[in-house]
Protein backbone atom coordinates (compact mmCIF):
# COMPACT_ATOMS: atom_id res chain seq x y z
CA UNK A 1 0.00 0.00 0.00
CA UNK A 2 0.97 3.13 -0.90
CA UNK A 3 1.73 5.51 2.22
CA UNK A 4 1.65 9.14 2.07
CA UNK A 5 2.75 12.25 5.20
CA UNK A 6 -0.16 13.99 6.14
CA UNK A 7 -0.26 16.43 8.58
CA UNK A 8 -2.51 16.01 11.98
CA UNK A 9 -4.66 18.89 10.90
CA UNK A 10 -6.44 17.34 8.27
CA UNK A 11 -7.50 14.64 10.04
CA UNK A 12 -8.23 15.83 13.34
CA UNK A 13 -9.30 18.86 15.22
CA UNK A 14 -8.11 19.48 19.32
CA UNK A 15 -8.21 21.75 21.88
CA UNK A 16 -6.46 22.43 24.88
CA UNK A 17 -6.26 23.51 28.11
CA UNK A 18 -4.16 23.17 31.31
CA UNK A 19 -3.47 22.02 35.04
CA UNK A 20 -0.43 23.63 36.47
CA UNK A 21 2.93 23.26 34.34
CA UNK A 22 1.10 20.40 32.16
CA UNK A 23 -0.53 21.06 29.37
CA UNK A 24 -3.23 18.48 27.91
CA UNK A 25 -4.43 18.41 24.25
CA UNK A 26 -7.62 16.50 23.28
CA UNK A 27 -7.34 15.56 19.55
CA UNK A 28 -10.86 14.05 18.22
CA UNK A 29 -10.50 12.46 14.82
CA UNK A 30 -12.41 13.17 11.99
CA UNK A 31 -14.25 9.71 11.33
CA UNK A 32 -14.05 6.91 13.37
CA UNK A 33 -12.01 4.58 11.08
CA UNK A 34 -9.50 7.68 11.61
CA UNK A 35 -9.90 7.34 15.02
CA UNK A 36 -8.23 3.47 14.51
CA UNK A 37 -5.61 5.05 12.91
CA UNK A 38 -4.74 7.52 15.16
CA UNK A 39 -5.10 5.32 18.26
CA UNK A 40 -2.30 3.04 16.20
CA UNK A 41 0.01 5.95 15.08
CA UNK A 42 0.14 8.79 17.54
CA UNK A 43 1.38 7.42 19.86
CA UNK A 44 3.05 9.09 23.10
CA UNK A 45 6.51 8.30 22.17
CA UNK A 46 5.36 9.95 18.97
CA UNK A 47 4.15 12.84 20.78
CA UNK A 48 6.85 12.95 22.89
CA UNK A 49 9.48 13.47 19.73
CA UNK A 50 7.13 15.88 18.15
CA UNK A 51 7.85 17.72 21.47
CA UNK A 52 11.69 17.25 21.97
CA UNK A 53 12.69 20.22 24.07
CA UNK A 54 9.41 21.44 24.53
CA UNK A 55 7.98 19.16 26.98
CA UNK A 56 9.63 16.36 29.78
CA UNK A 57 7.14 13.91 29.58
CA UNK A 58 3.88 12.25 27.55
CA UNK A 59 0.41 10.72 29.00
CA UNK A 60 -1.90 8.90 26.33
CA UNK A 61 -5.57 8.30 27.52
CA UNK A 62 -7.45 6.62 25.15
CA UNK A 63 -11.53 7.98 24.38
CA UNK A 64 -12.94 5.57 21.56
CA UNK A 65 -16.34 6.68 22.43
CA UNK A 66 -16.36 10.54 21.57
CA UNK A 67 -13.16 9.31 18.61
CA UNK A 68 -10.12 10.88 20.96
CA UNK A 69 -7.38 10.49 22.57
CA UNK A 70 -6.31 12.78 25.29
CA UNK A 71 -2.37 13.69 25.61
CA UNK A 72 -0.99 15.23 28.92
CA UNK A 73 2.47 17.09 28.27
CA UNK A 74 3.76 17.60 31.02
CA UNK A 75 6.64 20.68 31.74
CA UNK A 76 5.01 22.08 28.82
CA UNK A 77 4.04 25.53 30.51
CA UNK A 78 7.04 26.82 31.69
CA UNK A 79 5.78 26.33 35.20
CA UNK A 80 2.25 26.88 34.35
CA UNK A 81 0.02 29.51 35.88
CA UNK A 82 0.48 33.07 36.69
CA UNK A 83 4.43 32.06 37.37
CA UNK A 84 4.78 31.42 32.84
CA UNK A 85 6.21 33.90 31.35
CA UNK A 86 5.26 32.46 28.15
CA UNK A 87 2.07 34.22 25.64
CA UNK A 88 0.09 30.86 25.94
CA UNK A 89 0.77 30.34 29.63
CA UNK A 90 -1.90 28.21 29.67
CA UNK A 91 -1.50 26.10 26.65
CA UNK A 92 -4.60 27.54 24.70
CA UNK A 93 -3.35 26.86 21.86
CA UNK A 94 -0.67 23.63 22.51
CA UNK A 95 -3.52 21.60 20.72
CA UNK A 96 -2.40 23.35 17.13
CA UNK A 97 1.20 22.38 17.87
CA UNK A 98 0.49 19.07 17.87
CA UNK A 99 -2.06 19.14 14.65
CA UNK A 100 1.51 20.41 12.59
CA UNK A 101 2.43 16.33 13.27
CA UNK A 102 2.55 13.93 10.60
CA UNK A 103 1.86 10.55 10.34
CA UNK A 104 2.35 7.87 7.62
CA UNK A 105 -1.36 7.13 5.66
CA UNK A 106 -2.47 5.11 2.98
CA UNK A 107 -2.90 7.14 -0.35
CA UNK A 108 -6.87 7.09 -0.88
CA UNK A 109 -7.50 8.60 3.21
CA UNK A 110 -5.01 11.21 2.62
CA UNK A 111 -6.97 12.30 -1.04
CA UNK A 112 -10.16 11.74 0.92
CA UNK A 113 -9.01 14.57 3.74
CA UNK A 114 -6.56 16.16 2.73
CA UNK A 115 -8.11 17.99 -0.11
CA UNK A 116 -10.99 19.49 2.78
CA UNK A 117 -10.95 22.84 3.77
CA UNK A 118 -9.96 23.18 7.55
CA UNK B 1 -46.29 15.44 34.06
CA UNK B 2 -44.29 12.24 35.52
CA UNK B 3 -40.95 12.69 36.35
CA UNK B 4 -39.85 10.57 33.72
CA UNK B 5 -40.86 13.11 31.29
CA UNK B 6 -40.24 16.35 32.97
CA UNK B 7 -37.03 18.36 31.72
CA UNK B 8 -35.42 20.82 33.18
CA UNK B 9 -33.28 23.50 31.50
CA UNK B 10 -30.55 25.18 32.47
CA UNK B 11 -28.59 27.75 30.86
CA UNK B 12 -24.74 28.93 31.16
CA UNK B 13 -25.04 32.92 31.31
CA UNK B 14 -21.13 32.78 31.50
CA UNK B 15 -17.67 30.99 31.28
CA UNK B 16 -15.24 33.24 33.19
CA UNK B 17 -15.18 36.16 34.75
CA UNK B 18 -14.65 38.82 31.79
CA UNK B 19 -17.14 36.56 29.55
CA UNK B 20 -19.86 38.35 26.96
CA UNK B 21 -22.40 40.66 29.33
CA UNK B 22 -24.66 40.39 27.36
CA UNK B 23 -24.89 36.80 27.89
CA UNK B 24 -27.04 36.50 30.75
CA UNK B 25 -29.84 38.47 29.16
CA UNK B 26 -30.09 36.97 26.20
CA UNK B 27 -30.12 33.71 28.09
CA UNK B 28 -33.22 34.72 30.10
CA UNK B 29 -35.15 36.37 27.29
CA UNK B 30 -34.51 34.22 24.15
CA UNK B 31 -36.53 31.39 25.49
CA UNK B 32 -37.83 28.98 28.58
CA UNK B 33 -35.39 28.41 31.07
CA UNK B 34 -35.61 27.09 34.60
CA UNK B 35 -31.95 28.01 36.02
CA UNK B 36 -29.30 30.23 35.05
CA UNK B 37 -25.74 29.48 36.16
CA UNK B 38 -23.27 31.63 36.26
CA UNK B 39 -19.76 30.88 36.68
CA UNK B 40 -17.21 33.58 37.21
CA UNK B 41 -14.38 31.39 39.15
CA UNK B 42 -11.28 30.57 37.59
CA UNK B 43 -7.91 29.02 40.18
CA UNK B 44 -5.93 32.44 39.41
CA UNK B 45 -9.47 34.21 40.38
CA UNK B 46 -9.85 34.34 43.75
CA UNK B 47 -6.01 35.47 44.83
CA UNK B 48 -7.15 38.43 43.04
CA UNK B 49 -10.73 39.14 44.52
CA UNK B 50 -8.41 38.69 47.58
CA UNK B 51 -6.43 41.27 46.67
CA UNK B 52 -9.57 43.61 46.33
CA UNK B 53 -10.71 42.69 49.69
CA UNK B 54 -7.38 43.47 51.41
CA UNK B 55 -7.98 46.91 49.96
CA UNK B 56 -11.75 47.04 50.77
CA UNK B 57 -13.60 45.10 53.20
CA UNK B 58 -16.44 45.29 51.03
CA UNK B 59 -14.98 44.05 47.88
CA UNK B 60 -13.69 40.31 47.15
CA UNK B 61 -16.49 39.20 44.81
CA UNK B 62 -17.19 39.18 40.94
CA UNK B 63 -18.87 42.87 40.65
CA UNK B 64 -20.28 42.30 36.95
CA UNK B 65 -22.53 39.81 38.67
CA UNK B 66 -24.39 42.55 40.33
CA UNK B 67 -24.63 44.64 37.25
CA UNK B 68 -25.44 41.94 35.09
CA UNK B 69 -28.21 40.90 37.51
CA UNK B 70 -29.70 44.24 37.79
CA UNK B 71 -30.53 43.79 34.02
CA UNK B 72 -32.24 40.73 34.56
CA UNK B 73 -33.92 40.67 37.87
CA UNK B 74 -36.59 41.60 36.38
CA UNK B 75 -36.96 38.40 34.19
CA UNK B 76 -35.90 36.24 36.79
CA UNK B 77 -38.91 37.63 39.35
CA UNK B 78 -41.40 37.40 36.42
CA UNK B 79 -40.75 34.16 34.93
CA UNK B 80 -39.39 31.95 37.77
CA UNK B 81 -36.18 31.48 36.65
CA UNK B 82 -33.46 30.44 39.77
CA UNK B 83 -30.05 31.87 39.66
CA UNK B 84 -27.03 29.78 40.59
CA UNK B 85 -23.70 31.55 40.80
CA UNK B 86 -20.36 31.47 42.36
CA UNK B 87 -19.68 35.11 41.88
CA UNK B 88 -19.33 34.96 45.68
CA UNK B 89 -15.87 34.70 45.58
CA UNK B 90 -14.11 35.49 48.65
CA UNK B 91 -16.36 37.67 49.95
CA UNK B 92 -20.18 35.85 49.35
CA UNK B 93 -21.69 37.62 52.10
CA UNK B 94 -20.72 41.18 50.52
CA UNK B 95 -22.14 40.13 47.25
CA UNK B 96 -25.14 39.20 48.96
CA UNK B 97 -25.62 42.23 50.50
CA UNK B 98 -24.80 43.94 47.26
CA UNK B 99 -27.64 41.94 45.24
CA UNK B 100 -29.88 42.69 48.38
CA UNK B 101 -29.54 46.50 47.50
CA UNK B 102 -30.31 46.00 43.89
CA UNK B 103 -33.16 44.09 44.23
CA UNK B 104 -34.93 46.48 46.92
CA UNK B 105 -34.20 49.44 44.69
CA UNK B 106 -35.60 47.72 42.01
CA UNK B 107 -39.05 46.97 44.20
CA UNK B 108 -38.48 43.55 43.76
CA UNK B 109 -36.99 42.70 47.12
CA UNK B 110 -40.19 40.36 48.01
CA UNK B 111 -39.68 38.29 44.98
CA UNK B 112 -35.48 37.86 45.32
CA UNK B 113 -34.59 35.75 47.60
CA UNK B 114 -30.78 35.15 48.50
CA UNK B 115 -29.21 32.04 49.25
CA UNK B 116 -25.99 32.39 50.68
CA UNK B 117 -23.33 29.37 51.02
CA UNK B 118 -20.31 29.92 52.68
CA UNK B 119 -17.76 27.44 54.17
CA UNK B 120 -14.78 27.30 51.32
CA UNK B 121 -13.07 29.54 53.16
CA UNK B 122 -9.98 28.05 55.06
CA UNK B 123 -7.65 31.48 55.52
CA UNK B 124 -8.85 31.86 59.18
CA UNK B 125 -8.38 27.96 59.57
CA UNK B 126 -5.36 26.68 58.05
CA UNK B 127 -3.42 26.53 61.59
CA UNK B 128 -5.58 25.35 63.42
CA UNK B 129 -6.80 22.64 60.69
CA UNK B 130 -2.80 21.80 59.97
CA UNK B 131 -2.34 21.71 64.09
CA UNK B 132 -5.29 18.72 63.25
CA UNK B 133 -2.92 17.12 61.09
CA UNK B 134 -3.97 18.54 57.99
CA UNK B 135 -0.26 19.07 55.70
CA UNK B 136 -1.83 20.48 52.74
CA UNK B 137 0.68 19.19 50.05
CA UNK B 138 0.98 20.44 47.01
CA UNK B 139 -0.60 17.87 44.67
CA UNK B 140 2.37 18.12 42.25
CA UNK B 141 5.33 18.26 44.23
CA UNK B 142 4.04 17.12 47.83
CA UNK B 143 5.74 19.89 49.58
CA UNK B 144 4.10 20.93 52.78
CA UNK B 145 2.03 24.25 53.39
CA UNK B 146 4.58 25.00 55.50
CA UNK B 147 7.31 26.12 53.28
CA UNK B 148 5.21 28.72 52.26
CA UNK B 149 2.33 29.18 54.89
CA UNK B 150 3.61 32.86 55.43
CA UNK B 151 2.77 34.00 51.92
CA UNK B 152 -0.52 32.44 52.17
CA UNK B 153 -3.25 34.97 50.33
CA UNK B 154 -6.33 32.54 50.12
CA UNK B 155 -7.25 29.04 50.65
CA UNK B 156 -10.49 27.88 49.99
CA UNK B 157 -11.99 24.57 49.53
CA UNK B 158 -14.19 23.14 46.33
CA UNK B 159 -17.62 22.81 47.39
CA UNK B 160 -20.14 20.71 45.57
CA UNK B 161 -23.69 20.57 44.92
CA UNK B 162 -24.74 19.98 48.29
CA UNK B 163 -24.75 23.16 49.78
CA UNK B 164 -26.56 24.47 46.73
CA UNK B 165 -29.74 21.48 46.51
CA UNK B 166 -30.13 22.75 49.88
CA UNK B 167 -30.47 26.60 49.71
CA UNK B 168 -32.61 25.66 46.73
CA UNK B 169 -34.63 23.45 49.11
CA UNK B 170 -34.86 26.20 51.43
CA UNK B 171 -36.48 28.48 48.53
CA UNK B 172 -33.99 30.56 47.30
CA UNK B 173 -34.46 32.34 43.76
CA UNK B 174 -30.66 33.21 43.86
CA UNK B 175 -27.67 31.20 44.90
CA UNK B 176 -24.86 33.34 45.50
CA UNK B 177 -21.57 31.03 46.71
CA UNK B 178 -17.91 30.93 46.98
CA UNK B 179 -15.71 28.64 45.98
CA UNK B 180 -18.33 25.82 44.84
CA UNK B 181 -17.01 23.71 41.66
CA UNK B 182 -17.80 25.02 38.12
CA UNK B 183 -19.71 21.56 37.69
CA UNK B 184 -21.61 21.99 40.63
CA UNK B 185 -23.38 25.08 39.93
CA UNK B 186 -25.34 22.74 37.53
CA UNK B 187 -25.64 19.43 39.19
CA UNK B 188 -27.56 21.40 42.48
CA UNK B 189 -30.42 22.12 40.32
CA UNK B 190 -30.79 18.75 38.66
CA UNK B 191 -30.26 17.11 42.45
CA UNK B 192 -32.78 19.36 43.69
CA UNK B 193 -35.29 18.95 40.91
CA UNK B 194 -34.72 15.16 40.35
CA UNK B 195 -33.71 14.28 43.99
CA UNK B 196 -31.36 12.33 43.03
CA UNK B 197 -29.81 10.45 45.64
CA UNK B 198 -26.32 11.55 47.00
CA UNK B 199 -24.97 7.84 46.05
CA UNK B 200 -26.51 7.89 42.85
CA UNK B 201 -23.34 7.84 41.34
CA UNK B 202 -23.98 7.31 37.63
CA UNK B 203 -26.94 9.92 37.74
CA UNK B 204 -24.33 12.17 39.75
CA UNK B 205 -21.69 11.81 37.00
CA UNK B 206 -23.89 13.06 34.58
CA UNK B 207 -25.28 15.85 36.35
CA UNK B 208 -21.66 16.49 36.43
CA UNK B 209 -20.86 16.05 32.57
CA UNK B 210 -23.70 18.68 32.04
CA UNK B 211 -21.70 20.95 34.26
CA UNK B 212 -18.97 20.65 32.29
CA UNK B 213 -20.18 21.41 29.05
CA UNK B 214 -21.93 24.58 30.14
CA UNK B 215 -19.10 25.80 32.64
CA UNK B 216 -16.97 27.30 29.68
CA UNK B 217 -19.99 29.23 28.30
CA UNK B 218 -20.12 29.63 24.28
CA UNK B 219 -16.95 27.22 24.29
CA UNK B 220 -19.42 23.93 23.52
CA UNK B 221 -21.81 26.14 20.98
CA UNK B 222 -19.49 27.69 18.58
CA UNK B 223 -17.09 29.70 19.96
CA UNK B 224 -13.27 28.63 20.28
CA UNK B 225 -14.41 25.90 17.42
CA UNK B 226 -11.53 24.60 15.52
CA UNK B 227 -13.77 21.99 13.47
CA UNK B 228 -15.07 24.08 10.42
CA UNK B 229 -14.38 27.50 12.28
CA UNK B 230 -15.22 29.04 8.98
CA UNK B 231 -18.75 27.56 8.80
CA UNK B 232 -19.98 27.83 12.33
CA UNK B 233 -22.66 30.86 11.83
CA UNK B 234 -23.05 34.24 12.94
CA UNK B 235 -20.29 33.82 15.99
CA UNK B 236 -21.69 37.63 16.34
CA UNK B 237 -24.86 36.81 17.67
CA UNK B 238 -23.51 33.30 19.37
CA UNK B 239 -26.30 31.60 21.53
CA UNK B 240 -24.72 30.14 24.76
CA UNK B 241 -25.28 26.51 25.95
CA UNK B 242 -27.98 25.02 27.48
CA UNK B 243 -29.04 21.61 28.85
CA UNK B 244 -32.32 20.03 28.94
CA UNK B 245 -32.35 17.61 31.37
CA UNK B 246 -34.30 14.34 32.34
CA UNK B 247 -34.44 12.78 35.54
CA UNK B 248 -32.60 9.36 34.19
CA UNK B 249 -29.55 11.63 33.45
CA UNK B 250 -29.52 12.06 29.96
CA UNK B 251 -29.43 15.39 28.56
CA UNK B 252 -29.48 17.17 25.22
CA UNK B 253 -27.31 20.22 25.00
CA UNK B 254 -28.80 22.83 22.84
CA UNK B 255 -29.18 26.85 22.56
CA UNK B 256 -31.95 29.21 22.17
CA UNK B 257 -33.55 29.38 18.56
CA UNK B 258 -32.57 31.71 16.60
CA UNK B 259 -29.54 32.32 17.76
CA UNK B 260 -25.25 32.23 16.29
CA UNK B 261 -23.20 29.23 16.29
CA UNK B 262 -23.41 25.85 16.79
CA UNK B 263 -24.17 22.57 18.54
CA UNK B 264 -23.01 19.26 17.39
CA UNK B 265 -20.75 16.86 18.21
CA UNK B 266 -17.66 18.77 17.75
CA UNK B 267 -18.14 21.37 19.64
CA UNK B 268 -19.74 19.64 22.66
CA UNK B 269 -16.54 17.20 22.02
CA UNK B 270 -13.90 19.79 22.18
CA UNK B 271 -15.44 21.28 25.56
CA UNK B 272 -15.73 17.94 26.97
CA UNK B 273 -11.87 17.12 26.61
CA UNK B 274 -10.37 20.74 27.65
CA UNK B 275 -8.85 20.33 30.47
CA UNK B 276 -8.96 16.74 30.43
CA UNK B 277 -6.54 14.42 32.46
CA UNK B 278 -7.58 10.96 33.10
CA UNK B 279 -10.84 10.47 31.43
CA UNK B 280 -11.90 7.68 33.04
CA UNK B 281 -11.75 9.71 36.37
CA UNK B 282 -12.90 13.26 36.23
CA UNK B 283 -12.65 13.76 40.14
CA UNK B 284 -15.18 16.10 41.67
CA UNK B 285 -16.48 16.56 45.59
CA UNK B 286 -19.98 15.21 43.99
CA UNK B 287 -18.56 11.62 42.01
CA UNK B 288 -15.90 10.69 40.06
CA UNK B 289 -16.96 10.68 36.13
CA UNK B 290 -16.19 8.65 33.51
CA UNK B 291 -15.98 10.54 30.53
CA UNK B 292 -15.33 6.89 28.52
CA UNK B 293 -18.33 5.99 28.83
CA UNK B 294 -20.32 9.17 27.60
CA UNK B 295 -22.50 8.64 24.49
CA UNK B 296 -23.27 11.75 21.91
CA UNK B 297 -25.55 11.72 19.42
CA UNK B 298 -26.61 14.50 17.41
CA UNK B 299 -30.66 14.23 18.01
CA UNK B 300 -31.59 17.35 15.52
CA UNK B 301 -30.38 20.96 14.69
CA UNK B 302 -28.29 22.74 17.11
CA UNK B 303 -28.88 19.20 19.62
CA UNK B 304 -26.73 16.60 20.63
CA UNK B 305 -28.08 14.10 23.52
CA UNK B 306 -25.69 12.95 25.92
CA UNK B 307 -26.62 9.53 27.23
CA UNK B 308 -24.35 6.64 29.11
CA UNK B 309 -22.98 8.31 31.44
CA UNK B 310 -20.88 6.47 34.47
CA UNK B 311 -19.79 7.26 37.54
CA UNK B 312 -18.20 6.21 40.90
CA UNK B 313 -18.45 6.94 44.25
CA UNK B 314 -16.95 10.09 45.71
CA UNK B 315 -13.15 10.43 47.17
CA UNK B 316 -12.91 11.05 50.94
CA UNK B 317 -11.17 14.10 50.44
CA UNK B 318 -11.96 17.91 48.89
CA UNK B 319 -9.46 19.53 46.89
CA UNK B 320 -8.50 22.83 48.44
CA UNK B 321 -6.74 25.92 46.15
CA UNK B 322 -4.71 27.88 48.25
CA UNK B 323 -2.93 31.25 46.29
CA UNK B 324 0.24 31.84 47.85
CA UNK B 325 2.55 34.99 47.11
CA UNK B 326 5.57 34.25 44.84
CA UNK B 327 7.15 37.18 43.39
CA UNK B 328 6.99 39.98 40.65
CA UNK B 329 7.64 39.61 36.94
CA UNK B 330 7.12 41.66 33.76
CA UNK B 331 6.84 41.52 29.63
CA UNK B 332 7.97 44.22 27.46
CA UNK B 333 7.05 44.10 23.99
CA UNK B 334 8.83 46.21 21.17
CA UNK B 335 7.75 45.46 17.41
CA UNK B 336 10.95 45.61 14.59
CA UNK B 337 9.69 45.94 10.75
CA UNK B 338 11.18 44.72 7.56
CA UNK B 339 13.57 44.37 6.37
CA UNK B 340 15.76 41.47 8.58
CA UNK B 341 12.81 41.93 11.25
CA UNK B 342 13.73 39.25 13.35
CA UNK B 343 17.22 39.65 12.78
CA UNK B 344 16.81 42.99 14.18
CA UNK B 345 14.79 41.81 17.35
CA UNK B 346 17.10 39.09 17.86
CA UNK B 347 19.88 41.83 17.90
CA UNK B 348 17.54 43.75 20.42
CA UNK B 349 17.48 41.08 23.24
CA UNK B 350 20.29 40.13 23.08
CA UNK B 351 21.91 43.89 23.72
CA UNK B 352 19.15 43.68 26.20
CA UNK B 353 20.12 41.06 28.18
CA UNK B 354 23.73 42.40 27.89
CA UNK B 355 22.57 45.47 29.64
CA UNK B 356 20.42 43.57 32.34
CA UNK B 357 23.87 41.36 33.14
CA UNK B 358 26.01 44.57 33.53
CA UNK B 359 23.64 46.09 35.93
CA UNK B 360 24.04 42.82 38.00
CA UNK B 361 20.37 42.40 37.78
CA UNK B 362 19.28 39.00 38.90
CA UNK B 363 16.21 36.97 37.53
CA UNK B 364 14.77 33.45 38.04
CA UNK B 365 14.34 33.28 33.94
CA UNK B 366 14.58 35.53 31.14
CA UNK B 367 12.18 34.14 28.26
CA UNK B 368 12.13 35.85 24.98
CA UNK B 369 9.56 35.56 22.42
CA UNK B 370 9.16 36.41 18.79
CA UNK B 371 5.58 37.13 18.52
CA UNK B 372 4.95 35.66 14.53
CA UNK B 373 7.64 33.16 14.68
CA UNK B 374 7.97 31.02 17.52
CA UNK B 375 5.84 32.28 20.48
CA UNK B 376 3.17 29.34 20.34
CA UNK B 377 4.85 26.69 18.94
CA UNK B 378 8.69 26.90 19.80
CA UNK B 379 10.64 25.07 17.11
CA UNK B 380 8.04 23.77 15.41
CA UNK B 381 6.62 27.59 13.82
CA UNK B 382 9.68 26.52 11.64
CA UNK B 383 12.08 28.85 9.93
CA UNK B 384 10.67 32.83 9.88
CA UNK B 385 9.88 33.98 6.21
CA UNK B 386 13.14 35.90 5.80
CA UNK B 387 10.75 38.84 3.89
CA UNK B 388 8.23 38.50 7.01
CA UNK B 389 6.70 42.65 7.24
CA UNK B 390 7.24 42.14 11.04
CA UNK B 391 7.85 40.90 14.33
CA UNK B 392 7.10 41.51 17.95
CA UNK B 393 10.09 41.25 20.06
CA UNK B 394 8.42 39.92 23.66
CA UNK B 395 10.63 39.18 26.53
CA UNK B 396 9.70 38.63 30.15
CA UNK B 397 11.00 38.57 33.59
CA UNK B 398 10.36 37.24 36.83
CA UNK B 399 12.51 37.66 40.38
CA UNK B 400 11.69 36.91 43.98
CA UNK B 401 12.31 40.25 44.62
CA UNK B 402 10.77 43.65 43.22
CA UNK B 403 13.73 45.94 42.53
CA UNK B 404 15.36 43.99 39.56
CA UNK B 405 11.68 43.80 37.93
CA UNK B 406 11.49 47.24 38.66
CA UNK B 407 14.56 47.91 36.82
CA UNK B 408 13.88 45.81 33.42
CA UNK B 409 11.03 47.63 32.71
CA UNK B 410 13.42 50.77 32.61
CA UNK B 411 15.11 48.93 29.86
CA UNK B 412 12.69 48.38 27.04
CA UNK B 413 12.11 51.77 25.92
CA UNK B 414 15.77 53.31 26.04
CA UNK B 415 16.23 49.98 23.15
CA UNK B 416 14.17 52.55 20.70
CA UNK B 417 17.29 55.37 20.19
CA UNK B 418 20.16 53.05 21.47
CA UNK B 419 19.49 49.62 19.88
CA UNK B 420 18.51 48.14 16.27
CA UNK B 421 16.15 50.40 13.19
CA UNK B 422 13.38 50.04 12.51
CA UNK B 423 11.42 49.65 15.76
CA UNK B 424 8.10 50.94 16.97
CA UNK B 425 4.98 49.94 18.90
CA UNK B 426 6.17 51.17 22.15
CA UNK B 427 3.13 54.05 23.09
CA UNK B 428 1.67 51.79 25.41
CA UNK B 429 4.95 53.13 27.99
CA UNK B 430 6.89 51.46 30.56
CA UNK B 431 5.60 47.24 31.17
CA UNK B 432 3.96 47.04 34.33
CA UNK B 433 5.47 44.94 37.14
CA UNK B 434 2.81 42.71 38.36
CA UNK B 435 2.72 40.52 41.94
CA UNK B 436 2.74 36.72 41.07
CA UNK B 437 0.19 34.93 43.33
CA UNK B 438 1.25 31.19 43.01
CA UNK B 439 -1.55 28.60 42.78
CA UNK B 440 -1.11 25.61 45.48
CA UNK B 441 -3.52 22.69 44.84
CA UNK B 442 -3.74 20.68 47.96
CA UNK B 443 -6.53 17.89 49.47
CA UNK B 444 -8.46 17.86 52.93
CA UNK B 445 -10.25 15.51 54.65
CA UNK B 446 -14.23 15.89 53.91
CA UNK B 447 -15.13 15.50 56.92
CA UNK B 448 -13.48 19.08 58.53
CA UNK B 449 -14.91 21.21 55.54
CA UNK B 450 -18.95 22.13 56.71
CA UNK B 451 -20.33 24.11 53.82
CA UNK B 452 -22.82 26.56 55.32
CA UNK B 453 -26.13 27.52 53.77
CA UNK B 454 -28.32 30.93 54.90
CA UNK B 455 -31.02 31.99 52.92
CA UNK B 456 -32.00 35.34 53.32
CA UNK B 457 -31.71 37.81 56.54
CA UNK B 458 -28.54 38.34 55.78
Amino acid sequence: MRMVAVQLRYLAHARSGDKGDTANVGLIALSPSLYDLLAREVTARRVARHFKGMVSGVERFELPNLNALNFLLHGALDGGGTLSLKTDAQGKVFSTALLRMKIDVPRKVAKRWRTRDE
Amino acid sequence: MTDEARTIRIAAGQGFWGDWLEAPVRQVRGGPIDYLVLDYLAEVTMSILQKQRTRDPAAGFARDFVTQMERILPDIASKGIRVISNAGGVNPRACAVALRAVADRLGLGEQIRIGLVTGDDLMDRLDSLTADGEAFRHMEDDRPLSDVRHEVRAANAYLGMAPIVEALRRGANVVISGRVTDTGLTLGPLVHEFGWSVEDWDRLAAGTIAGHILECGAQSSGGNLLRNWRAVPRLADVGFPIVEAQADGTFVVTKHPGTGGVVNIASVTEQLVYEMGDPTAYITPDAIADFTSIRLRQAGKNRVRVSGVRGRARTPMLKVSIAWFYGFKAVGTLVYAWPDAVAKAKAADAILRKRLKALGLEFEQILTELVGVNATHGRLGGTPDADIAEVTLRVGVRAREREPVERFTREIAPLVLTGPPSVTGFAGGRPQVEEIVAYWPALVARERIEPFVQVELL
